[in-house]
């Protein structure tokens, strides 16, 4: 008899339903977050359809509690960090030494240490007012895509999975002060990137 | 120590991974208060640590829409 409870009040079928559409729903985002750490489409794509499928099995588990987009997204970190360690097992990413030129950093100061006269820092404005624009997440996505791989992959590590930079030396086997170079490098480069496309969309 | 703006933008980002030495600390602040385009690359970095904070924001903005929304 009491396999019959399901039907009486609230459904908790009528729930999981809900919370599929939910998924489809918030996957475009979970799908440009996985790219801009897996930096290839199709492994971006595996990421986020195992952790779509995570978040289906373990369903029961979730239960109701807070925040459930939340939860899918520290489901797809576990397995974009899972994709990470499988594109360096198969030794997938550049060499370190490539990427460590000091261009970036040499094209925006002089010889003296000052900044080059087109390359000082501008103001964007009010941090919350850029961060609500659309146009900023626009730019800032095409910079990213354009940083090299593991510039990039070291500083969305840190910044948009919020690793430590210990984790992250652990994670891609780096030097602690390493990843601080490169994390300068990134943020100088995005930085400049980020302004010229923000500025320009601006004045239109 | 005197430092310029290359190494002011070092400490800056050292800054967003790490406690700073009062030496550096101090360096910074004293080049701050000097360099109009430091300080916005100094906000800019700032921002730039603030953008996976947004992003987990704006899912929870997701959810709760979806908990009122019907």
């Amino acid at each position: 008899m009491t396999d019959q409870s399901s039907s009486v009040g609230d459904d908790p079928t009528d729930d999981s339903t809900k919370r599929m559409e939910r998924l489809t729903a918030v996957r475009p985002r979970l799908l440009s977050f996985a790219r801009l750490h897996l930096r290839d489409n199709a492994q971006a794509e595996d990421a986020v359809q195992e952790a779509l499928m995570a978040a289906i099995e373990k369903d029961a588990s979730f239960a109701g509690r807070s925040g459930y987009e939340t939860w899918v997204f520290g489901i797809l970190k576990y397995k974009i960090l899972d994709g990470l360690r499988m594109q360096k097992r198969q030794g997938q990413w550049q060499p370190l030494e490539d990427e460590t030129d000091d261009d970036a950093i040499d094209r925006q100061f002089q010889q003296n240490g000052r900044w080059h006269e087109g390359a000082r820092p501008l103001g964007w404005g009010e941090p919350e007012t850029v961060l609500d624009n659309d146009h900023f997440w626009q730019v800032f996505d095409a910079c990213m895509i354009a940083l090299p791989d593991t510039i990039a992959r070291v500083f969305s590590l840190r910044e948009l999975m919020g690793l430590s930079t210990e984790q992250i030396c652990h994670e891609i086997g780096i030097k602690e002060n390493n990843c601080w170079v490169i994390l300068h490098r990134a943020r100088l480069k995005l930085r400049s990137c980020i302004e010229k496309g923000w500025m320009k969309g601006q004045e239109k | 120590m005197i430092v310029m703006c290359k190494e002011a933008t070092r400490l800056m980002s050292l800054k967003q991974d790490r406690l700073l030495t009062l030496k550096e600390r101090i360096s910074l602040r004293v080049h701050l208060m000097m360099c109009d385009a430091c300080r916005h690359c100094d906000d800019q970095f700032g921002l730039l640590h603030k953008i996976g904070d947004k992003i987990e924001e704006d899912l929870d903005e997701e959810t709760r829409t979806h908990r009122h929304g019907q």
